[in-house]
């Protein structure tokens, strides 16, 4: 888990893109629930800021 | 004949030309090989992207094209995101996709391992499992209503058969409940061979000697099935989910012929939703808001999903 930290603070690409790759998967889900509209108002918000950091995050270092 | 070539093209080039490309670096012919493709993807997909982020900030009307254009920022988005009716499409959509691609996986495979066995007769049931796949989505949804009609259709025989009911007390189109299930089951007949074929080829290049080695080792059957078998055609069956799954996203032919969205929307797709708002209801910038949310949810999924097909890869 300190390693997972380490990495975020040192802005490295392994933990960011996990980062990235949950906010986009909980987006995707938020958009394609029957539980709440509320969710699938905010689903897209998610999912894009997931998308847009995954792409920046990629041109980290290992 | 390599250098005759050579020499004839050199012959035949002007002097003038022949002097101008002398003077150019590699890098610059590399360029200028490579601009021509650069050129097309620029005009056939970056253009037509930025045009249509552009365009989901106005409320351009496509049937309409002399009236003055009104940007109105983000409210198409808000819009879209705010209603019932889309997010029941997405609803529909999910349920489509998670199960077409989960009895397409299974049923793939399965038909797959079976076929890797030699047997008699096993090209001609390849041949035969793939015909599906060839025909077009559009004759597959016509002849499939008429396999599911509740009085002449074969489907409903067939069900009705094992199930020993009256063929025509229930209607898989028809149905409110039915009809999501209608779609999948078309969906999956149809595009299961794609997904057979692509296991295949992950078992056919699994070489041999690593069985006789686990089997020298006494692994049993099972043993050999979930540490070779799957390991080995896993990067196989990522692919052939990442291929069914983007396909599926943006299913509309079979589907449009099969049920055309109804009864009511419950069989009405992404796709299908984003077609009634762009080219029925002439809403262009709304859908072009709609296209858009829709891209970014599919490529948000593609890029995770292969990262994740690469660590398979790499293992």
């Amino acid at each position: 888990m300190s390693e997972f930290v380490n990495g975020l603070l040192r802005l490295r690409r392994g933990p960011w893109e996990i980062v990235a790759s949950i906010l986009i998967a909980i987006g995707v889900v938020m958009l394609m629930q029957d539980v709440a509209l509320w969710l699938y108002t905010y689903s897209f918000i998610v999912t894009l800021v997931g998308t847009v950091m995954f792409i920046v995050v990629s041109h980290f270092p290992e | 004949m390599l250098n005759t070539m050579t020499e004839r093209v050199a012959k035949v080039t002007p002097l003038a030309a022949v002097r101008r490309i002398r003077g150019l670096s590699d890098r610059t012919i590399a360029w200028i090989f490579v601009a021509p493709t650069i050129f097309l993807l620029l005009a056939i997909n970056i253009f037509p992207l930025v045009w249509t982020i552009r365009l989901s900030l106005t409320n351009y009307r496509a049937n309409q094209p002399n009236r003055p254009l009104q940007w109105v920022g983000l409210d198409n988005y808000r819009r879209i995101l705010n209603d019932s009716d889309i997010w029941n499409t997405m609803q529909v959509t999910a349920h489509f996709l998670i199960w077409t691609i989960v009895l397409q996986v299974l049923i793939g495979f399965t038909l797959a391992w079976l076929i890797n066995r030699k047997f008699k007769g096993n090209d001609l049931w390849t041949t035969i499992i793939v015909l599906p796949m060839m025909l077009s989505p559009a004759v597959v949804g016509n002849f499939w209503t008429f396999f599911y009609q509740p009085q002449i259709g074969i489907f409903n025989y067939v069900v009705a058969f094992f199930a020993g009911a009256d063929p025509s007390s229930f209607t898989m189109i028809g149905s409110v409940d039915l009809a999501p299930w209608s779609i999948v089951i078309v969906d999956t007949w149809m595009w299961t061979p794609f997904v057979m074929l692509i296991c295949l080829a992950g078992l056919r290049s699994i070489p041999s000697y690593i069985y006789e080695a686990a089997a020298i080792d006494r692994a049993s059957s099972w043993r050999q099935f979930w540490t070779i078998t799957i390991p080995m055609v896993m990067p196989f069956l990522m692919l052939a989910v990442l291929f069914r799954g983007i396909e599926n996203f943006k299913m509309f032919d079979l589907v449009v012929q099969l049920t055309g969205g109804g009864p009511g929307s419950t069989t009405e797709l992404t796709s299908i939703n984003l077609k009634r708002e762009a080219f029925e209801k002439w809403r262009t910038g709304y859908a072009s808001a709609y296209a858009i949310i829709l891209f970014v949810t599919v490529f948000g999924l593609a890029s995770i999903y292969v990262k994740a097909l690469n660590k398979v890869k790499e293992r």
